[in-house]
């Protein structure tokens, strides 16, 4: 976990470090309306990237596109060095990037500690196993469990997902997310729909997880975006508008007009 | 409301899972469950007519092989009497040409229903809804066609006669003796559909069932797996049509026809999708009064049993045994 003194320290390795996901002229088309249009991203490897802009400007598409669920109009997408353009989800998901999603996306009939061990079978290679009782996803409850206490969820292990409380889905989401360990982890507004209290529980957490990952963060409280994102790319028209550190970002007059205008949501 | 929601609402609330279950009381009333329906499958050629109880387990089995897509995956397979038709005229042809004992003509109709659901269902698992249906039913037709008129070798509409039922020099030519023997193959194909949907495999089917693209976030290839169980319920509806043409020594068009696939369909709905009994107590309740209504001298079978289907998707959308498992759930509930 890094102090203070260590997070500030962060940017300058990061400048230094190779891109974890790079974008290249990504651009999504829908019926002649260009929800992304030519957005080039490099995500340095170990660093919170947040993607912030207007609603419309993209973010959810670009991600879909990021994590496969969309295929691209043009452009291209690097994992490392690997191309990952065109792969479907699951593959993508297979090779380190892991996704939670922006709409609480989960399964109904399942308890949370169940959600968990169905992440963990996945990557323990048991999925196909039609000829083993399901009591053999057993062996993942103690890691299961350790996830949802990392998310708060310790309480909630055997209760049904769908019964859960808003924030407390959200949570699940990002212990979901957390079990397929991933090199890469694509935040969708973790802490949508939070109230303060979740929103800092998520916020120390996302801080705690990102040690030895690269994350990138679709957000639209700025006082997350402040703590934690390294970088911070503001999206306009599914272009982008400007990169930089927050600080500069938040400062420069373009994002002002566009986005950061509204003085409620600077701050 | 989709199919996969249907299927949903069908197959209960909380399923609760291998731990919830350890935990639970159910297990007791599972093994009684078991030991009353595996009294009743021995009962039965003693209460009623043997070749209409070999019948029932036939398409007890046939259902089931339905609600594990049905149920358990949310795809709605309207083809199923593909796999059954082509395992009855494959068994039939088989035991014919070569005098195989009937395991084996069974166990050939079973690998040829295998085969064929690999290239139905590489093309229908990229479809779902109705489309899948729909795929699956054009599938089925084809086969209906070809069966029609390759004459040569499934005779047309005269279908096809098979030899006298025998084992190593038993003669089984009498149906309540051929019952005994051919229900363990029966039993065992329950068994493989219960340890499938049981399973981690059964486990990752209902989260594609209730959202797939969860699913494939975590990393599960989603036309994988439905390809999977594509290809183990054609077989296990390949292992009920074997039997079943078997257990008749004939294998007729009716058996590619798609009303074949239709009834599979209306007793899983009938008798609650993703629930395996529903499909068994469904079987014995259509078979059974399609049986009576034709004892009766009644023509249009198809009408009572389609009006009651109606009725049940109005009325019970669960099923009988989903309604009767929804209620008790309910009530005991109520009590705590």
């Amino acid at each position: 976990m890094p102090d203070s003194a260590e997070a500030a320290d962060i940017p300058q390795a990061v400048l230094a470090a190779p891109a974890a996901l790079t974008a290249r002229g990504l651009a999504k088309q829908f019926r002649g309306f260009r929800a992304v249009d030519g957005v080039d991203l490099s995500v340095a490897e170990g660093s919170v990237h947040a993607l912030v802009g207007p609603n419309g400007a993209g973010k959810t598409t670009l991600f879909n596109l990021l994590s496969g669920f969309i295929a691209p109009s043009a452009g291209q997408i690097l994992l490392g060095d690997r191309d990952i353009t065109g792969l479907a989800p699951e593959q993508i998901a297979r090779l380190g990037v892991a996704r939670s999603f922006q709409i609480t996306n989960l399964f109904p009939m399942l308890t949370a500690r169940e959600h968990v061990e169905l992440a963990l079978a996945g990557r323990a290679g048991q999925g196909f196993m039609f000829w083993r009782s399901d009591r053999l996803l057993i062996e993942h409850a103690d890691r299961a469990e350790e996830l949802l206490a990392s998310v708060g969820l310790e309480h909630a292990a055997t209760v049904p997902a769908d019964t859960l409380p808003y924030g407390q889905k959200r949570a699940l989401e990002l212990a979901l997310a957390l079990a397929l360990d991933p090199k890469v982890l694509l935040l969708d507004e973790p802490t949508a729909g939070m109230g303060a209290e979740d929103v800092d529980r998520t916020v120390e957490l996302i801080g705690r997880v990102r040690a030895g990952r690269t994350v990138v963060l679709v957000e639209h409280n700025m006082n997350v975006v402040a703590s934690l994102a390294d970088r911070v790319t503001v999206l306009q028209l599914g272009q982008v508008l400007i990169e930089g550190e927050y600080a500069e970002v938040r400062d420069d007059p373009q994002v002002v007009a566009a986005y950061l205008g509204e003085p409620d949501a600077a701050h | 409301m989709s199919i996969a929601e249907m299927a949903r609402a069908a197959s209960g609330t909380t399923r609760g899972g291998a731990a919830e279950r350890a935990a639970g009381a159910r297990p007791a009333i599972r093994w009684l469950l078991l030991a009353v329906g595996l009294t009743a499958a021995l009962a039965m050629p003693w209460v009623m007519y043997p070749p209409i109880a070999f019948d029932i387990a036939c398409f007890a089995l046939l259902a089931v092989s339905v609600d594990l897509l049905l149920g358990y995956t949310g795809l709605l397979s309207f083809g199923h009497a593909a796999f059954w038709g082509t395992a009855a005229y494959t068994a039939t042809l088989v035991s014919l040409q070569t005098g195989a004992p009937f395991p084996l003509a069974v166990l050939a109709g079973m690998v040829a229903a295998a085969v064929l659901s690999v290239p139905i269902g590489y093309l229908a698992v990229k479809r779902t809804g109705i489309y899948f249906a729909m795929v699956t039913l054009a599938f089925a037709q084809m086969i209906f066609f070809l069966a029609n008129q390759w004459r040569s070798v499934t005779g047309g509409e005269n279908g096809l006669v098979g030899p006298a039922r025998e084992l190593f020099n038993m003669d089984l030519s009498d149906p309540f003796f051929f019952y005994y023997a051919g229900l363990p193959f029966i039993l065992l194909g329950l068994l493989a559909a219960w340890r499938v949907v049981r399973s981690p495999f059964g486990r990752v089917l209902v989260a594609i069932r209730d959202n797939p693209s969860r699913a494939r976030a975590l990393g599960y290839p989603v036309h994988q797996y439905k390809l999977g169980v594509f290809v183990i319920s054609a077989s296990l509806a390949g292992l009920a049509g074997g039997l079943f043409a078997i257990s008749h020594g004939f294998a007729s068009l009716q058996e590619v026809y798609w009303t074949t696939s239709g009834k599979a369909v209306m007793i899983v709905v009938l008798g609650g999708m993703g629930t395996l009994w529903g499909s068994v107590i469904g079987a014995y309740l259509v078979v059974q009064l399609e049986y009576f209504l034709s004892d009766a001298g009644f023509e249009e079978i198809g009408i009572v049993t389609g009006s009651i289907f109606v009725l049940v998707v109005l009325l019970f959308r669960r099923g009988i045994w989903g309604t009767a498992r929804h209620t008790l759930e309910k009530l005991q509930r109520r009590r705590e």
